[in-house]
Order: C-alpha cells, then structure tokens, then sequence
C-alpha cells in the first residue's frame, strides 16, 4: 500500500516538499545543538525542561485520543466510527514517533540513549514511559495497517486483531497516565505533585486529540475526497465537549484547592500562570488567551444548534486545540519550574534554534501522517470504486 | 510486469552493489603502515621489568574492556584496586595509573586509535597529567 | 510469478529483522561481560587502610560562624572538582553555594525573624538524601545511592535527561548545557571534569575520602561551620555536636531524609 504516497496533485507534493523543507531547517538546527549543548536553547539551571518536554508530554495527549474512536466503535458497536478508527490511530502513530523524537532531541547526551535500555532502572517512571509508548506505537501501526489492508481486500480482518485492539484501550490510558507520574510524583515540584494529574491529563487529550480529528476530517473531506459523514463527526464533537468540560473543571479544582488553602508553595505557581509573580509575568497573556477559548469553545461545543454548523464546529475546534496547546504545551511544564525550590523566578523564553527543532518535529509528524492519511484516502477512493466499477485500478 | 522495469531494478541493483562494496574497490590496493607505538617516556624507562598491568598481547586486545570493567567497579562499587595477574596491585585509574607510564598519549594511544579509526571519549574528561601541565 | 510482491516484501522483513533481531537482544548481555583477567577471579579489594569510612555520611553546618564575605568552601571545592565558571546564570554549574535563609528554609522565615538571621548566608549543597528522589527517577541509574550513604553520579552513564533535576526538592543539581572545559579557570589533573550534556552535582568528595582526606570544603573552612563525619557513630563529632544544639534540615517534611543538618 505504500506505493499510494508516491501518487498525489501538485498540492499534495507542494505541502510534502514544504514538510520536508522546515524538517532540514529543524534538523540543521539539531546539528548545531548537538556540537554546542542543550545551551542553544532557552532552557536553564532553573528552569530545565523547556518547549521539548512539554511537546512531548501534550503530544502524549494526542497519541492516547485514538483510543477515543477505538473505544466507541468496538467496544459499543458504534458504527458511525467505522470508517474512521484507522485515522484515530494512524493519528497516534504520527504523534508518538513525535514524543520519541522531542525525547530524544531533548538529551544532552543522544548517543547514549540506549543505557535506558542497557541498566533498565524499574524505579523510574522514565523507563515505564519508554516502554508503554514503543508498545503503543507499535500496537496502533500493527492495527491501523492491517485493517486497512483488508479493508482494501475486502476482507474481514484477521482474528488476532480483536484483543490487540482492546489492548490498545487500556494501553492508550496507560500512556498518558504514566507521563503524568513522571510529573506527579516528584516532591518539592508542589505544582505537579497532584493526584489529579493524571485525569488532568487524559481529559485534555480526550478533547484536544478528536479535536484534531475533526479538523483532519474536514481538510480530507474538502481536499481528499474523503466523508467521514456527518454522524461521526458530531459524536467526536460530542466527545470534545464532555472532554473539554472535564478538562475545564479538573483546572478550576486545582486552582480551588491552590488558593482556598492558600499554602503559598501552591498558589505561587498558579498566581505565576495567571497573574505575574514578583513582576514575572511571560505566560500570564498566553494562559488567558488558553482560558478564553476554552470557554468560547466551550459554548460553541454545548449550544446543538451551533455545533451542527461545520464552520463553528472548525473554530471551535482550532480553539480547544489551541487552548490545551497552551495549557499544556506551554504553561504546565515550564510553570513547574517557576518558582524553583529555592524561590527563585528565573523566567524562560524558547530560543530561535529551539523553536525550530521544535517545529521541524512538527514536520516530521505532519510528514508521516501526510503519508498514512494519503494511503488511507487512496484506498477508501479504491474500494469505492470497485463498488461502481468490476474492474479495479489495483494493477497498473 | 513490463520490459523496462525490469532494466530500473537491474541498475537500482547494479548502484546498490557498488555502492555497499565501495569501501572495498576504493581501499583495494593501499596499505597504511602500521602504528609503531612508543614505549620512550622517563616512568617506563625507569621500569626494571618493561610490563603493563596484564601481559602485552592481553592488554592490547583487552585494554578498553579492563578500562570499562574499572570504571563500572571504581565509580559504582567503590572497588579501586586491581589485583594483576602475577599479584601486584594497581588502582584502578586511568590518568592515575596508565597514563603515569603512558605519559606520550600522543605516540602511544593516538597513533593506534587513529589508525582502526575509533574515537574513544575518555580522555575528554579524563586528563593527560603532561598536557595539563604545560 | 508465483510469489507476489508483498509476500515477497514480507519474507525480506522478516530475514532483515532476524539478522538485526541477534545483535540488538544480545548487547545487553555482551555490555555486561565481565572481562576475564587471568588471576583476578576473586575480585579483591585491596583497601589502602587508610580511607575514611563510616555508616552514613552527613554534614553538620554552623552558618553562624561563616564569616560575611567568606567563599573559601565554594573557592576550594570547585577548584578541587574542576567546577567551570560560565559567568551566567542560565548555563551556570554550581556544586556549593550561599543562599539566604528565606531561600533555604522558606517555611521557616518570617517578617519578625531576628536581624542576625536575615542576614545570614547559608552554605547549601547536595543532602545526600537517605531516601533520595534524583536516584529513584533516574532512568539508567547513572546516579545512584551508596551503601555509605553518598548519593552518587557516574557521568559515564548520564544520558542527560534531567529528571533528576526536577526531582530535587533542593535545586542540588546542575546542567552541563555546554561543553565546560574551556570555562574550567584552573583545572586540577588530579580529578576528571565533565563533559556536556550531563547532570553534575557534590560528591561528598568521596575521591577524597578514599584516600583519607575530608572534604574540601571541610579543610577549607578554618572557622569549623562544617563538621563531617557519620551519623550512625554516636561518638562522632558531627553526632556530639548534633546532640548539644538544635538544628534544621531543608524541607525535611518531604520525606527525603537530607543529611546536612544546619545548626542555627
């Protein structure tokens, strides 16, 4: 099936070129960070998790949202998610490769990387993460592929895929959660050390990752030829805006337990986010730009009537995307830092090489989902077509 | 299957040979010599008997294993001397212990590591007692 | 053609990833193996009867006596470690340092808290915790506890993830974010420096120790504000000492048993 990438418009190859242009600009910038030193980059004594670490762990949240069609589909037989579970989880390939790569870039000692596996350390949530995430990424290509592909012959799909499958449901969750134990189990971080972390987490995936999806399944209906249908499309906005409450509400619960008790050790940090502290105020427009279009989005999402409409169900989404972006992407890692245990403000500020490692990841994500969505289109185009047509193009 | 894709995967296949061989047809023919290592530093020269930690043949095909093997045993385990062969006892160093005779890294380890092409990172940190010296 | 391509693609896979499969399962193994050296099968260690040992190792400080103005035990232990000076604060490594009081013990500072306190200037350092949070995150055991109590860093291993970074409650622990040998003022051949992309911290300067010598900050400071010695040996100095004044420890409610006890 691989050979249906190499077949595409003008379009298609403009963006493909376009992807592999800012890949070699990230990665020229790699080359620079690796004979210099995680010092080209924004990160500190201080503040030493910076932009790669928080799009690893937002990118987590991406992965694990496939398990949001997987789960309706086969586990209650919803068959407007029929068509689309291979997306969900094509989706997941795309992101995990991602999360690998923004842990990788963000070694200060790259070829060493196999010491994880060489002295494995059960006693670090690091090594846990590891694994779950290579299980994830190769449960979700092993599946994705191989219904795809009898999907094409039309045939059923094998019977050792079902338990692959529910596999993946509770590993999905297992992803995520174990990212937020990295977080969540460090004393003296009191930002993180929170047993809401972990449901923290998966409510913003569940929203921000089929989020994605739909505005996936609007360019591919717009410039692909593919129809997700209508159904599928409302329930995973459906899906958003549950989420998206949750996300919502589990936020409001940290800032409630944070500044009720008021224990300055963990109102600090959200006072930081939310309102400067000590003059210190880098995130605060950000995170108020995340707080509005979570509730805009939130409105959108609640009204029926407005999220039937396709052109507010795409704001809606591109403002839940970009609001958990932020809250996650930006505000949750670095805010851990800010102030440090020492109660020292030392602000960060991504550098220019960092935003384009950074972004050059991106590509390669939007790279190989380009691909994997393309082979995708092609094939659900085939099967369409032997419906009207005996003769299928298969040969050439 | 049509003729001329046939003729494409004969030279895709032509091109892939003679690139994986190349290391071989391009190196045809040309000898490098081989390293002579010098023993010439004043700690070796002061030795009544001229011998390493190990027997000579042993070190040369063992060294970066015995390095590795101290490391692991002196930094994790805190087990810093190393009871030799025929009983005499070494501490596990390498600036400590084999650079203090092989003080001429330069014609010593260099020369050899240069000529099968490895690059070992030790002596980043570890330093050249002469080298700092200067 | 009787086989089809994809079969054809799929039996290729499948004898690449057989003959890759070996070399990957087996290097776990083959990294382990222990040389065998002729004679040395007994693995003895040769003490030099004269290293320093004890128990567990801790710290007694007296900030009170640390004359204002005073670096000799940051002077003396970063030389003595080859500690760079990159003259900022982002890329700054740091092995012992001064903090205000508030800084080292925020839970215990308040508005009325005497002059002489506010003023003070506390050495702080690595805690070598008893229950230490760096060496339970750290995915590769590149720093791990010893049986003497010192918490340890092997900078072979580090891969440079800074995890332990974030677990330090202490802000113990320092980045190399570039290559610091050029920023080393005078480097001392006797210990190894670092090299970038690791996580470096104090050592309870156990290459000292091993050879009989206290800390170099404990040498270094000629008006005794750091007392060494092991917390499990009643009569030591360091538990004497502990035993006749009242002392704090940094943020000991979170449960990492720190190890420097600071005398106030």
């Amino acid at each position: 099936m691989l050979e249906k990438s190499l077949k595409g418009s003008c379009g298609y190859w403009i963006w493909i070129i376009f992807l592999l242009a800012v890949t070699t600009l990230g990665f020229f910038f790699y080359l620079q960070q690796l004979d210099y030193g995680l010092g080209v980059t924004g990160m500190s004594r201080d503040v030493s998790w910076g932009l790669y670490i928080a799009q690893f762990t937002f990118l987590v949240g991406i992965a694990a949202s496939a398990v949001m069609l997987v789960l309706p589909y086969y586990l209650h037989d919803y068959k407007a998610f029929g068509k689309i579970t291979v997306l969900g989880e094509f989706l997941a390939v795309a992101a995990v490769i991602m999360c690998v790569l923004f842990i990788f870039v963000d070694l200060g000692q790259p070829t060493r990387v196999m010491n994880v596996l060489l002295h494995p350390s059960p006693t670090s949530i690091l090594f846990w993460d590891m694994i779950v995430l290579s299980g994830y990424l190769l449960i979700n290509i092993v599946t994705g592929w191989i219904i795809l592909s009898c999907n094409r012959q039309e045939v059923p799909p094998p019977r050792w895929i079902k338990p692959l499958i529910y596999l993946s449901i509770p590993w999905a969750i297992s992803i995520h959660t174990v990212t937020a134990f990295i977080y969540a189990g460090l004393p003296g971080r009191s930002f993180w050390l929170t047993a809401i972390m972990a449901p923290r987490f998966l409510a913003s995936a569940f929203a921000s990752g089929p989020a994605l999806l739909i505005i996936f399944c609007m360019i591919l209906k717009r410039y692909g030829r593919f129809d997700a249908g209508p159904k599928a499309i409302q329930a995973l906005a459906t899906i958003v805006a549950y989420a998206l409450t949750a996300s919502i509400f589990f936020v409001l619960m940290e800032l409630f337990t944070a500044f009720y008790s008021q224990i300055p050790e963990h109102g600090h940090h959200f006072q930081y986010l939310f309102a400067g502290l000590a003059g210190h105020h880098n995130l605060v427009p950000w995170m108020w730009t995340s707080a509005v279009l979570a509730f805009a989005a939130l409105g959108i999402l609640t009204i029926p009537r407005i999220r039937r409409n396709d052109g507010w169900l795409a704001v809606a989404c591109v403002a839940v995307f970009v609001s958990l972006w932020i809250e996650k992407g930006l505000g949750l890692v670095i805010t851990g830092f800010i102030p440090s245990p020492l109660e020292a403000i030392t602000e960060y500020v991504p550098t220019g090489a960092e935003i384009a490692i950074t972004l050059g990841i991106w590509a390669v994500g939007f790279l190989i989902l380009t691909l994997l969505y393309k082979i995708f289109v092609s094939v659900r185009k085939d099967i369409e077509g032997t419906n009207d047509r005996p003769v299928a193009q298969l040969k050439s | 299957m049509k003729q001329h894709q046939w003729g494409m995967i004969a030279l895709g296949l032509v091109v892939f040979v003679i690139l994986i061989t190349f290391p071989f047809w391009s190196g045809k023919g040309k000898t490098s010599p081989q390293p002579t290592l010098s023993f010439d530093t004043p700690a070796i020269a002061q030795l009544q008997e001229k011998r390493c930690v190990e027997d000579t043949s042993f070190m040369r095909d063992n060294h970066m294993k015995i390095l590795g093997t101290w490391r692991d045993e002196a930094v994790r385990e805190g087990k810093r001397f190393y009871t030799a062969r025929n009983g005499r006892v070494f501490e596990k160093s390498l600036s400590g212990t084999c650079l203090k005779c092989h003080s001429n890294k330069q014609q010593f380890c260099d020369r050899c590591h240069n000529y099968v092409g490895v690059k070992p990172t030790c002596f980043s940190c570890h330093s050249i007692p002469e080298e700092v010296k200067k | 053609m009787t086989t089809s391509r994809r079969e054809f693609l799929k039996i290729a896979g499948v004898s690449t990833l057989s003959l890759i499969a070996p070399a990957i399962l087996c290097r776990p193994a083959c990294s382990q193996e222990k040389v065998i050296i002729p004679g040395d099968s007994s693995l003895k260690t040769k003490s030099s009867g004269q290293a320093l040992t004890a128990k567990r190792w801790a710290m007694a400080v007296t900030p009170s006596k640390c004359p204002t103005g005073c670096t000799a035990c940051i002077t003396a232990c970063h030389g003595a470690h080859n500690v760079p000076d990159f003259g900022n604060r982002k890329d700054e490594v740091k092995w012992i340092w001064q903090e205000p009081f508030a800084a080292a013990f925020p839970n215990e500072k308040h508005a009325y808290l005497g002059e002489s306190f506010q003023k003070l200037r506390l050495p702080v350092f690595c805690n070598h915790c008893t229950n230490p949070s760096c060496v339970r995150v750290c995915p590769t055991k590149a720093t791990f506890q010893r049986p003497d109590g010192i918490v340890m860093m092997d900078y072979h291993r580090c891969v440079g993830c800074r995890l332990c970074m974030a677990a330090c409650p202490y802000g113990a622990r320092s980045m190399n974010y570039r290559d610091p040998q050029p920023f080393i003022a005078k480097r001392n051949p006797d210990f190894p420096t670092r090299t970038k992309g690791v996580v470096e911290k104090c050592n309870f300067c156990e290459e000292r120790l091993v050879k009989g010598i206290l800390p170099a900050c404990v040498t270094a400071c000629k008006e005794k504000a750091l007392i060494f010695g092991d917390a499990e040996n009643p009569q030591s100095e360091l538990r004497l000492l502990l035993g006749k004044h009242f002392n704090l420890r940094r943020r000991a409610h979170l449960g990492t048993g720190p190890q420097i006890y600071y005398i106030i």
